[in-house]
């Protein structure tokens, strides 16, 4: 194998697992409150047409990033009304968040298909992308490849290093208990959903902004689906996250290398492994569990809070 | 006098049902005043609007004689009122150190706190290491975390909803001792309980609430036992008493009966024997956590029990499942309500339904009649005095003491050969478990068994002519109480070595 492709492997595994990064860590604060939003993708997808739309307009790549954020919050909104103030069931509101998503995604962009738009470039940093080997890997990417990768850290710093992040968790472990001590259960949820929406925008928009440039329906073509198993598979701990998208982004990449790598395995295959993974990790985690304190699961999620008192 | 909290003439209403009707209550500085009532005589109202959880529609309270109005529960705490609540508050994935940080405002992360936990723990003698998960924390050992973070906060008034229903005679004199020392401290204690004895023997007074009305402020070492239980029920408690013990054949015994638990904390039984004859009501004493959790599970049928070693009426019964051993007319009222003893989300009459072995007078071709189910949940709830609106109302909206009165009354309705109950009285207030009690006795004066599986002392004392005690998954022979029998019941309750007091018993839980 030769040092140049090599290097866009890498380069392209990174760039494959950006949006998943995005999706999944801002699910993982969704759910480690105890909501589980299932309309991540729904959420991906206006925020991949929003950040197309505005980046064809203005050429603006911090406006059309912008703009996803607030698509994907603007969804999560709807989903954050429906369940914490109308308490309906979150699989259902989730799921139907992912179907009006799509479809509205699909028709607000029916002028959009046609066109092309400039792509967000990589950024080299000055002087640290020159070193050999070390340049091209690690200080020549696209700034939101970084921003992702700062999300996983400040998702773990707040959650594990700040005592309104000690709050969102006990809210998720037992959120009747965190009311009767005068926690507000409905806002730090609320403020959670909306996160999650931003993140999942920001994420849908990297695939229209910077991996292709081009608006396509259905173009989300299910990583939101990828993100939310993810969350499961990093066990709700935030670093992992960065490790699950990086081995779901590599798969979908070896795949298109796998010919020129000359491995003789069909492409089908190669697609199951993420499900795969996600399986079995989900069963040795059950076993390693099994008659310890759960720790990592969210006791409350998808369970509705509704107040007595 | 100083008063550390006055409160005056407070009113609640919940549409047409006045919870709290013009109540007043005044609690001295350094005192533990004891709040005494019925399942449903508003005390757990009174309480939120003194934490702050709830707003009264009219009257006023003085906290150390300034006008006091809290919002909120955070208002409550500023202001210096902690509450140990009766279903814990407690976060079980998180640690010790994370759910004390949670209850106390202003305090952040990175902290060192765990020492300012331990020098609290060490100072009011509560046992707890601030790292532990409480998730893996016995019950005892959760409630020290709950009064650790409430004493952090150093309260002047320390609200505790009845602290001692799920704790170990051990424990409750730990804890008795503990709120003494908090009190001579300076701080006043509210104490919510229906346990009579444990009111008189640390609280200097009381204050007694009826269906939502004040009924007395009086000093409990004044009244007697029976007296202040009167007061709350505010009719006179039936003396109990078998009128006709006719003790017959045999119609029930565990053989030689091992098995080890599946649960990594559980206990392992060991080679339990036991008789029970027709007419007669055997109890079963010990410390929570014994194996009666375990022991129970195997006589309901909920798991397998080993050949040969369960038999009734002649028949050995170890393959039988739960509904087999309910059609031979052999019934049970598990300790855990919701989950074991009731489906929380259906209503009394699909409970009604599920537990009978046989439906046929409920059903018509198969059908269910729903009328006839409600006729006999309507002869349960009048017989047993359930307070509930209907009998389509959900398990779990009925309050805990509700749904047992209903639970016990379910099995007794269809007159079992053989009942088998753990903790007939949990959480059941004087005048219904003195009903619960009469109930049982007349079943087995009819010429029934019962085998009582009990933490209170007391209750198996003066229901039982046969007492066992469980202690470390071993039970007992019958204790002869003609002599000491007490003394040698809390001998075997501590596992019959004096050193070996509770805590160890407690401990293990923790340590494990």
């Amino acid at each position: 194998m030769n040092e140049g492709l090599f290097i866009n492997i890498i380069i392209g595994i990174s760039i494959a697992s950006v949006p998943l990064i995005f999706a999944a860590i801002g699910e993982l604060l969704v759910e480690r409150s105890g909501v589980l939003n299932l309309g991540v993708e729904g959420m991906m997808i206006v925020g991949a047409l929003l950040g197309f739309v505005v980046m064809s307009h203005t050429q603006n790549p911090f406006l059309a990033v912008f703009a996803a954020m607030l698509g994907g919050m603007a969804i999560a909104s709807i989903f954050a009304f429906l369940t914490q103030f109308l308490l309906t069931n979150q699989v259902a509101t989730g799921l139907a968040l992912t179907l009006f998503g799509l479809g509205f995604a699909a028709f607000a962009g029916r002028g959009y298909t046609e066109e092309t738009i400039q792509l967000i470039t990589a950024v080299p940093i000055p002087y640290l992308s020159d070193i050999p080997y070390l340049g091209p890997l690690l200080f020549s990417f696209n700034p939101l490849v970084y921003l992702s990768f700062f999300m996983v850290y400040l998702v773990w710093w707040f959650l594990f290093k700040t005592k309104q992040g000690l709050i969102l968790r006990a809210i998720g472990d037992n959120h009747d208990a965190a009311h009767a001590i005068g926690h507000n259960v409905v806002r730090y949820r609320v403020m959670a959903i909306l996160f999650g929406g931003a993140m999942a925008g920001i994420g849908g928009s990297f695939l229209s902004l910077v991996q292709v440039p081009i608006w396509g329906e259905g173009m989300t073509a299910g990583r939101g689906w990828i993100a939310l198993g993810l969350v499961v598979f990093a066990s709700w701990q935030p670093f992992r996250i960065i490790f699950g998208a990086i081995l779901f982004g590599g798969i979908t990449i070896l795949q298109i290398h796998a010919q020129g790598l000359n491995i003789n395995v069909s492409a089908q295959y190669l697609s199951m492994l993420p499900y795969l993974a996600t399986i079995v990790i989900l069963v040795s985690l059950r076993i390693r569990l099994k008659n310890k304190t759960n720790r990592t699961v969210p006791n409350c999620l998808g369970r509705i809070f509704h107040s007595t008192t | 006098m100083k008063y550390q909290l006055e409160v005056s003439n407070i009113t609640k209403s919940y549409g047409d049902l006045k919870a709290n009707d013009n109540v007043s209550l005044s609690i001295k500085d350094s005192s533990i005043h004891a709040l005494l009532g019925e399942n449903g005589a508003g005390k757990s109202t009174l309480v939120k609007i003194i934490y702050g959880s709830l707003t009264p529609d009219s009257g006023e309270m003085k906290w150390a004689n300034n006008k006091y109005s809290p919002k909120s529960p955070f208002q409550a705490r500023e202001n210096g009122i902690a509450m140990v609540f009766q279903h814990f508050s407690l976060f079980e994935s998180l640690t010790v150190e994370e759910n004390i940080i949670l209850g106390l405002d202003g305090i952040g992360l990175n902290e060192n706190f765990s020492e300012q936990i331990i020098k609290y723990s060490k100072q009011y003698g509560l046992d707890i290491n601030p790292q532990q998960v409480v998730g893996d924390l016995s019950v005892g050992a959760r409630q020290r975390v709950e009064i650790i973070r409430c004493l952090m906060q150093n309260p002047k008034l320390l609200i505790m909803d009845e602290p001692t229903s799920v704790l170990t005679p051990q424990e409750v004199a730990d804890l008795f001792v503990t709120l003494k020392k908090l009190a001579a401290d300076g701080c006043a204690i509210l104490y919510i309980s229906h346990k009579l004895e444990e009111v008189r023997e640390i609280c200097s007074e009381a204050t007694i609430l009826r269906g939502g009305k004040l009924v007395q402020s009086c000093i409990p070492q004044e009244h007697s036992q029976k007296e202040l239980a009167e007061m709350m029920i505010g009719k006179k408690l039936t003396e109990l008493a078998r009128t006709n013990i006719i003790v017959g054949e045999n119609i029930f015994s565990i053989d030689n009966l091992s098995r080890k638990s599946d649960d990594i904390y559980g206990v392992n039984l060991q080679n339990i024997a036991l008789q029970m004859n027709k007419g007669s009501i055997v109890g079963i004493a010990g410390v929570a956590g014994n194996g009666q959790d375990e022991l129970m599970e195997i006589l309901i049928g909920e798991i397998p029990s080993p050949k040969a070693t369960l038999n009734f009426n002649g028949q050995d019964i170890s393959a039988l499942n739960s509904h087999e051993r309910r059609q031979l007319s052999m019934f049970f009222v598990p300790e855990e309500r919701l989950g074991h003893g009731a489906v929380p989300d259906m209503s009394l009459d699909e409970n009604m339904l599920l537990s009978r072995p046989d439906s046929t007078e409920m059903t018509s071709h198969g059908v269910i009649d729903w009328t006839k189910v409600a006729t006999h949940s309507k002869k349960v709830i009048d017989t047993f005095d359930v307070q509930t609106p209907s009998s389509r109302m959900l398990a779990k909206s009925l309050s805990g003491g509700n749904l047992q009165k209903f639970m016990v009354g379910r099995e007794l309705v269809q007159d079992p050969e053989l009942l088998i109950v753990a903790q007939p009285t949990w959480g059941v207030d004087a005048g219904s478990a003195n009903n619960i009690h009469q109930a049982l006795i007349e079943l087995a004066d009819k010429g029934s068994a019962i085998l009582i599986i009990s933490q209170d002392l007391d209750e198996i004392l003066s229901l039982c002519e046969q007492i066992h005690v469980l202690s470390e998954g071993k039970l007992s022979d019958a204790v002869d109480m003609k002599s000491n029998g007490l003394e040698k019941i809390s001998q075997l309750m501590v596992g019959g070595k004096e050193e070996k007091n509770s805590k160890l018993i407690a401990g293990a839980k923790t340590d494990a």
